[in-house]
């Protein structure tokens, strides 16, 4: 009896423990979107150059890779995620201002943010309800965001304009996927650090939209 | 070809290199997947295709 009253007090506690980590992790991610979409309007209005987009993301990836795993357990990792995110936004400024001058671009803009808004909450949902455990997508997620990166880099070079909507599309299709698997880490007891968590999320949203803006963009072109 | 292609191109080639040791620990480490598995994300992925093509019907 007592074994048993041992066991429910046990997976209480995890539950409750899973539930923090999630409450936090939404908490931070919703505070460091809002965050990036203050520095982007900032970017924006500062007329930033094209290049500020590369300089952001090789920055904060960099940081993302090997400055906040080292501090993701103490309160500098809340700071050094608003860096990060901070910097994106920043990065994305341009990007913002190249799509807003096409004929339709505040139209292309608005539609991949809600894209993305629903994309996440609708994967989110899913991974919620069903409490699916999803970590046997890891494997299939890497190697093909790797194929997806020397795609990208081929790309570079041959520049071709259906590669390069293919790519996007993958991307999403990708990143959804990291969606499900990350959410269902969270769940399942998989990631307990609310700081990591934050940023693989932030990442799939933040390239979730960046793909939807190349793919309408490319779509919504008359040339 | 301008600098921002080849240092974008270079930042690809130091990510993907960065990644691939991870990358093929989680293949190495992976579970069995069953047909169950692979049936509980095709919902979601159409959904996502679906939403992809009536967004790019918009614009």
């Amino acid at each position: 009896m007592n074994q048993n009253y041992s066991t429910v007090a046990q997976r209480s506690t995890s539950a409750l423990a899973t539930n923090k980590v999630l409450r936090n992790t939404y908490m931070l991610l919703s505070m460091t979107l809002l965050f990036s979409g203050f520095t982007a309007a900032l970017s924006v209005f500062l007329n930033m150059p094209p290049m500020t987009y590369l300089i952001s993301v090789i920055g904060g990836m960099v940081i993302a890779m090997f400055v906040l795993p080292r501090f993701a357990d103490s309160t500098a990792g809340i700071g050094i995620v608003f860096l990060i995110t901070g910097l994106l936004g920043f990065g994305l400024g341009p990007v913002l201002t190249m799509y807003a001058s096409l004929p339709n671009g505040g139209n292309i803009i608005t539609l991949s943010l809600g894209g993305t808004g629903v994309i996440f909450m609708g994967l989110s949902a899913y991974a919620l309800a069903t409490k699916k455990d999803f970590s046997f997508l890891g494997g299939f997620l890497m190697v093909g965001f790797l194929l997806v990166l020397l795609a990208a880099v081929a790309n570079i070079f041959l520049q071709i304009p259906a590669m390069s909507l293919m790519i996007s599309a993958v991307v999403i299709m990708i990143m959804s996927g990291f969606i499900l698997y990350d959410t269902s880490r969270i769940i399942h007891g998989g990631e307990t650090n609310y700081v990591l968590a934050t940023i693989g999320l932030y990442m799939t949203i933040f390239n979730i939209f960046i793909s939807l803006l190349q793919i309408l963009g490319i779509m919504g072109n008359d040339d | 070809m301008d600098w921002m292609q080849i240092i974008s191109a270079v930042a690809l080639i130091m990510f993907i290199i960065v990644l691939y040791p991870a990358a093929r620990d989680m293949m190495k480490n992976s579970q069995q997947v069953t047909s169950s598995d692979w049936l509980s994300i095709i919902a979601p992925m159409l959904a996502v295709a679906l939403i992809v093509m009536f967004l790019a019907a918009l614009v």
